[in-house]
């Protein structure tokens, strides 16, 4: 029994074992109740199923988790992502929506680049108030929350603004070699993120600012300028985002698109085992946070469950696995049960006895 | 601070405002500008009515408001208020249709929010998870009941209700409505219970520092949770006013108010990371709020966005300016 259990330690322990676990259970689920549900066939040329669906639709989730990851781990938080989101939507929209013909791609791609250079400017912003100025992250986003929506409200007039324009489209629902294009953009997304933090020293400058900015100035590091650029990350995540959110609807909300985007981010980075309080970050435990967030949407859709009491079960995920990950929480629930202690506090206190 | 002796005290001069008054002058100073450009600009602003108004409609918000300032005197953030607030009206709404006594459902509404609010506050004491995730739980569970308890709106026709709702109490040729004497009555007790009381006290030296405070012997656990249930209580109250507000209770009402709440208690002058604020400072901010929305609604031409976009100014220029007084402090 204690040879299992020591075997399995190094499984059960790993930070991605409990949402894993937690996403299996969802698919499961899912299947029991729908036999098809894992089915995924060829059409046209295209790879369909719910399981493809789930993907597609987490894509513009993953993207803005993978910009709020990084934030996370300077200690800060973006509560404007969902703004950014809305911003850049309108105004892509509204240039393609002024253009004689809305399907040249030139038009589009003026378009994307207007957009996605405000959506700097606005992560400049965000971030220039955290590092340069020095106003805690949850209110210096706060402001740009709350007015990024009124601005993209004025941008759409107050209007949603619909397009027709098939290149645009493409961003949110065409297909590139079998696979939907926008699990493609969010691929590349996370592997150039990935590549940038964790092949080169960056990841590990941007955990040690967040873990002690001063001590990392103090270091050597440029730690404000590290700030400003997680936060332009972010934005420039929530633009692309942005782009598939509006694109898959073809039209521009400024008071819908991106509604609670931000909450979703950060449950989905909380999810995925990264600490709020900085320091550290794990991409691939954002990712399947931002997964396991989308299929338990879909799945309460295909259940027939009115998608507002879905926050209901959200609520129950997100206290189960913040209350599992918490170690106040373990230590509590170790303590009730003295007779049957998990291996891993063993190898502890065996470290902790050879320096004294 | 403390152990300034009195006599440098006494040196300084009558018109030195002590440092921690001054974002709440500036949000007073702003609001009479406000206001003295609204009526500058409107002939019928100047009417008294206006600004009883502001009152009413912004009774509930005001009580939701000092439950937040508690929260975030303490160094936390309670984002399930708009939530708990639909709840209690949801709630209400639903078993008043059902028949039950009104002086019961009463008691039943103003005991789900303290509720919600004690187990957060427990949660986040016994088990450390940041407020901002625990509470971030609490408002998607109470937005979820309220769908699960209608998905449409229920309309409340029930005598005790309606006659709270349409009372309107005179005072001269103007009148107020029952919410804004129940809101005055939840700022007064607020204000005393902050200043006076020993966990208002606790409340002020958690925020400081919750490190010191516990070395000094403070209940910082109980604080803590106390805070939670008090923005509970707060939002219950705030969820009633609002029920009487719109006599109906809606599964999608006062989305987004976490917001305007934690945007009021900025303006009000207390500082996020706890530890500096007053409760006649957020009365001050939901004023800004409400005249700011009375301003828009005067000049007619101008879109319900541009609310959205003048607070987001305010709260910079806001922000800034406790920065500024932050450093001057150093």
């Amino acid at each position: 029994m204690s040879t299992v259990k020591a075997r399995l330690a190094p499984v059960t322990g790993h930070r991605l074992f409990w949402p894993l676990v937690m996403l299996v259970v969802l698919l499961v689920a899912n299947t029991v109740y729908r036999p098809s549900f894992l089915s995924v066939e060829l059409k046209n040329g295209h790879l369909y199923g719910s399981l493809i669906d789930i993907v597609r639709l987490s894509a513009p989730l993953i993207l803005v988790a993978l910009g709020m990851s990084l934030v996370i781990a300077t200690g800060g938080i973006d509560l404007s992502v969902g703004s950014v989101v809305a911003v850049s939507g309108a105004v892509a929209c509204l240039w393609i929506s002024e253009q004689p013909d809305q399907n040249s791609l030139g038009g589009v791609f003026t378009a994307l680049a207007i957009a996605f250079g405000l959506a700097l400017v606005l992560g400049v912003w965000n971030g220039v108030l955290v590092a340069v100025i020095g106003i805690q992250p949850i209110i210096a986003t706060l402001i740009l929350m709350v007015a990024g929506r009124g601005l993209a409200q004025l941008i759409t007039s107050g209007q949603i603004i619909t397009i027709n324009s098939e290149p645009y489209k493409t961003i949110g629902v065409g297909h590139l070699l079998t696979l939907p294009f926008a699990i493609i953009i969010a691929l590349v997304v996370a592997v150039i993120v990935a590549v940038l933090t964790r092949r080169t020293a960056l990841g590990m400058i941007i955990e040690s600012v967040g873990g002690n900015a001063e001590a990392s100035r103090l270091a050597g590091i440029r730690s404000r300028r590290i700030t400003l650029l997680v936060y332009v990350v972010s934005a420039a995540c929530a633009a692309i985002a942005g782009f598939m959110m509006t694109a898959n609807v073809s039209s521009a909300d400024g008071n819908a698109a991106g509604l609670w985007v931000e909450l979703d981010a950060i449950l989905a980075v909380v999810i995925g085992g990264t600490s709020l309080a900085g320091g550290r970050f794990y991409l691939s435990g954002t990712i399947v946070g931002a997964l396991i967030i989308q299929t338990l949407t879909t799945s309460v859709y295909a259940m027939n469950i009115d998608p507002q009491t879905a926050l209901l079960f959200k609520a129950v995920v997100v206290i189960a696995v913040c209350l599992i990950q918490a170690p106040a929480f373990r230590a509590r629930f170790r303590r009730k049960r003295p007779l049957a202690p998990p291996p891993a506090p063993t190898a502890e206190k065996q470290k902790e006895q050879v320096p004294a | 601070m403390t152990t300034t002796p009195l006599a440098v005290r006494a040196d300084r001069a009558w018109w030195r405002v002590p440092q921690r008054h001054v974002p709440v002058l500036a949000t007073f100073v702003l609001l009479l500008v406000m206001y003295g450009v609204g009526v500058s600009q409107y002939r019928a602003f100047s009417n008294i009515q206006v600004v009883f108004n502001i009152f009413i409609d912004n009774g509930f918000l005001l009580v939701v408001a000092v439950g937040m300032t508690f929260v975030i005197l303490t160094g936390g953030i309670d984002l399930s208020v708009g939530s708990v607030v639909a709840m209690t009206a949801m709630v209400s709404a639903s078993l008043l249709r059902d028949g039950v006594n009104p002086a019961l459902v009463l008691v039943v509404a103003l005991l789900i929010g303290p509720t919600l609010g004690f187990a957060m506050g427990c949660v986040i004491h016994f088990f450390d998870i940041q407020p901002f995730i625990v509470t971030l739980a609490g408002m998607f569970f109470a937005r979820g009941m309220c769908t699960w308890i209608s998905s449409t709106s229920i309309p409340i026709t029930e005598g005790f209700w309606t006659s709270a709702a349409q009372e309107r109490i005179r005072i001269g040729e103007n009148f107020v409505s029952v919410s804004v004497l129940i809101a005055l009555a939840v700022v007064g007790v607020a204000a005393f219970t902050l200043a006076y009381t020993r966990l208002g006290r606790n409340v002020y030296a958690i925020g400081g520092n919750p490190q010191s405070a516990l070395l000094m012997g403070l209940p910082v656990g109980r604080t803590k949770i106390a805070v939670y249930t008090i923005s509970g209580l707060c939002s219950a109250v705030g969820g009633i006013l609002l029920s009487f507000y719109t006599l109906s209770g809606a599964p999608l009402i006062a989305v987004g108010m976490e917001l305007d709440v934690i945007a009021a208690v900025v303006i009000g002058g207390t500082l996020l990371t706890g530890g500096s604020g007053y409760v006649f400072g957020t009365v001050l901010g939901v004023l800004v709020l409400g005249v700011i929305q009375t301003l828009i609604t005067f000049d007619g031409t101008l879109s319900s966005w541009w609310t959205k976009i003048v607070i987001g100014a305010l709260l910079f220029a806001f922000i800034l300016l406790q920065r500024l007084v932050g450093i001057r402090k150093k």
